[in-house]
């Protein structure tokens, strides 16, 4: 990548479960003015661990300072810094579509087509569920925008190594 | 045994050896102090939270262990912030202990109630909101231990008063847990070799020693390698003391030492600057090369491969990129460096070195730090000449921010480590004075002075009744010269000497207010009156107050502009011609 070029990057985080590590973190992007694009933290299998998938941008100067920045916090105990490794990541995003008569029948085709799924029904709507990488989510909602797309609840990127263990 | 809160707090701080707490008392932080006079442990009570920050900081940067400071909820907790911020720019080992109000009232806006550790996040290498009490012991000790290993600084432990009068079982954790801690020491071998490599190769080579070196403890590592290396050495503003910059002649007077290039940077020497500006191989050791070391970026050390030491990886490639970085202790990097250097040494190296260090000599002699005399007026820069000549260079220095920051740095000729303690990152203003009696606190037989300016010690002058109720006799010597003097400067040169706001023709009388608070007060102001009155105060065991009046309008040279490069410096008195040359083409 060309210096100053501004890039999409993906960083797996694993943290202690402790009150505030959230904060520190947003606080660390917010303060020193690195982007957030979309983040997403849950509990993991492991007692006490928090994994937080986010997505960033920024050249390779500030992708490395963020990388070494994250990895200061007291209560971070390990990054993945994607641009390093091979990765699988998934988006989920539930979409509500406006579904008259004369639409139904194209929607539940592309419903189809991205093997997506019809969660909630009502006279005038359809509420979707699809899964996949950012372009297949980018991909269905610009096809469902000529239906007439209500409203959209994208949960960010989920991200893991794809090698046994790092 | 089980143990309220308030006892834990104290047993812990025993565990760690504190000897001495600055603070100040308040509703939810009562319970400690009613523990305060059976534990055994010195209290210092100041007369505002900045002060006990300070003081704790002071403390730390002149003996090297953790200081600790104890304030209230709310206020108490917002006065310390600036003192936690001054700590965590300067990589300074403190925990400071703020009081809250009971966890159940947490976020109900309660009396004094403020979110410290939401308003410390960005300030301090840690924090903690304890809420049980039974966490206490191991949240204490891991503060401590965060605080001074890896590159230390704050720890901010918030201290619920529900806590503090819950009972727990007291044991102390002799281990702390902490897996996403691990500071990196080791110096990885292969990029020494690296490194070593190209200095061993470099005609031209400078040694920028920064913060760090002191920090590791490797100042007589960082001199044995320059020695070997004959490679001249420059530092930042928390460097000096690092490096001797006077050695002993045969006949026992003091000289500079010939590798010593004083401070580099806005205000550095023109050899420092003009070195870095030529130099074909930097090593940067404990330093981060921030803003007032660099200049404008691209022009540092344009010619020079950069070998970066330094333990916190976020440092290495921030502002400069660096061709061999190297993440580790300094005094472990600079102990293997050494071994090289002993093992493989340069071949004819005296020959090899002698054109650098006779440029070096030259640019010296054509621009060394110097000042004019003129009549009756006392030059600032004087009083440090003659601070430093009586004191023989044996004292602690402290200084507040700005100009008397600057001379002090150029002036004052550091001979050893943790005698400068000076606000480097985050400039503040009103540090100099509790952090003098800090140190003193830390070596109540030494000589500790602060030098600050008629504005800087407006900031933290109710201290004073600190240092006469304590018995610490510091010294502090104002150069008075009616003006926040570094931002006139700034306005003369910059701001078309529209002053401003600086202006500071209603002080107090220094010397009246000294005695007010109970302790002396001197003035001078003819240069003959100088060395008197110096030698007067610092035979008198009680805090003195030196008023110097000195030439207002006197400024810091060399200058670098923002935005220029190091090589780029105003010199005093190029700077009278291109103003007036300047003023000429603006005003037809």
């Amino acid at each position: 990548m060309e210096p100053g070029q501004e890039q999409r990057h993906t960083i797996g985080i694993l943290v202690q479960n402790v009150p505030g590590v959230l904060a520190r973190i947003a606080g660390l992007f917010s303060g020193r003015g690195f982007n957030i694009q979309s983040i997403t933290a849950s509990e993991t299998h492991e007692p006490g661990l928090t994994r937080i998938t986010l997505v960033t941008t920024g050249d390779d100067k500030i992708q490395a300072q963020i990388v070494k920045q994250l990895n200061k916090l007291i209560n971070v105990i390990k990054v993945y810094d994607f641009r390093e490794m091979e990765f699988v990541d998934r988006e989920m995003a539930l979409i509500k579509v406006r579904a008259e008569a004369q639409t139904r029948a194209e929607i539940l085709r592309i419903v189809d087509i991205f093997r997506a799924k019809v969660v909630d029904v009502s006279p005038h709507f359809y509420t979707l569920e699809v899964t996949g990488n950012e372009s297949k989510i980018s991909a269905i909602l610009e096809l469902l925008g000529e239906m007439g797309i209500v409203e959209v609840a994208r949960t960010g990127k989920a991200a893991l190594a794809r090698s046994k263990k790092h | 045994m089980k143990l309220n809160g308030a006892k834990i707090f104290f047993e812990c701080l025993k565990k760690e050896g504190v000897e001495v707490i600055f603070g100040f008392p308040g509703g939810s932080i009562l319970d400690i102090y009613h523990e305060m006079p059976a534990s055994g442990i010195r209290h210092i009570l100041v007369r505002h939270e900045q002060g006990a920050a300070h003081m704790a900081d002071g403390y730390a940067r002149a003996s090297g262990r953790v200081g600790v400071c104890l304030v209230t909820s709310g206020p108490g907790a917002t006065n310390a912030v600036t003192g936690i911020a001054t700590a965590n720019m300067d990589s300074v080992p403190m925990v400071a202990f703020t009081g809250q109000v009971p966890t159940a009232m947490i976020g109900d806006d309660a009396f004094q109630e403020v979110d410290i550790i939401g308003i410390t996040r960005p300030c301090t290498k840690h924090s903690y909101l304890v809420t049980d009490v039974s966490d206490l012991a191991r949240t204490i000790k891991e503060a401590f231990f965060l605080a001074r290993t890896g590159r230390p600084g704050p720890v901010v432990v918030d201290l619920p008063k529900d806590v503090l009068q819950a009972q727990a079982e007291f044991r102390y954790p002799r281990k702390v847990d902490l897996p996403g801690y691990h500071p990196t020491l080791e110096a990885h071998m292969g990029q020494i070799k690296r490194a070593y490599d190209h200095i061993r190769k470099a005609k031209r080579p400078v040694i920028y020693a920064g913060g760090g070196i002191i920090t590791a403890g490797a100042c007589d590592e960082l001199t044995r390698f320059a020695t070997l290396m004959k490679a001249p050495v420059t530092a930042t503003l928390m460097g000096l003391g690092s490096f001797p910059a006077v050695v002993r002649d045969a006949s026992g007077r003091k000289q500079l030492h010939p590798l010593w290039l004083g401070m580099l940077g806005m205000h550095g020497t023109y050899r420092a600057n003009m070195a870095i500006s030529h130099s074909d191989l930097l090593l940067a050791v404990g330093s981060r090369f921030d803003d007032r070391v660099t200049g404008r970026i691209s022009g540092f050390a344009p010619k020079a491969k950069i070998v970066h030491i330094d333990i916190d990886p976020t440092s290495i490639s921030k502002n400069v990129d660096v061709d061999i970085p190297i993440v580790g202790d300094c005094k472990n990097a600079l102990q293997k460096l050494i071994a090289m250097a002993e093992s493989e040494p340069v071949e004819d190296l005296d020959a090899v070195r002698a054109p650098w260090i006779e440029q070096i000599r030259q640019w010296e002699e054509a621009h060394p730090l110097s000042y004019k005399m003129e009549g009756d007026v006392i030059k600032p820069q004087f009083v440090i000449d003659k601070i430093y000549e009586i004191s023989d260079g044996e004292a602690i220095i402290t200084t507040e921010v700005g100009q008397n920051q600057m001379w002090t740095a150029q002036h004052y000729h550091f001979e050893r480590p943790r005698t400068l303690l000076t606000s480097g990152g985050l400039g503040t203003m009103g540090y100099g004075f509790p952090a003098a009696i800090g140190a003193q606190v830390a070596f109540p037989d030494r000589l500790v002075i602060d030098i600050a300016g008629d504005g800087s010690i407006q900031m933290n002058i109710q201290e004073i009744t600190t240092a006469v109720s304590n018995c610490l006799p510091v010294k502090v010597a104002i150069l008075n010269n009616r003006y926040l003097g570094m931002v006139r400067q700034w306005q003369e040169l910059f701001y078309d000497k529209n002053y401003s706001s600086t202006c500071l023709d209603t002080s107090p009388d220094f010397v009246k207010l000294a005695e007010a608070y109970g302790a002396v007060g001197l003035r001078a102001s003819k240069p003959e009156e100088v060395e008197p009155i110096l030698r007067e105060a610092f035979s008198i065991q009680r805090p003195v107050f030196m008023d110097f009046t000195v030439s207002p309008e006197e400024g810091v040279f060399p200058i670098v502009p923002a935005g220029k490069s190091l090589s780029e410096m105003l010199l005093a008195e190029v700077t009278e011609t291109k103003w007036s040359q300047a003023k000429s083409k603006d005003t037809p």
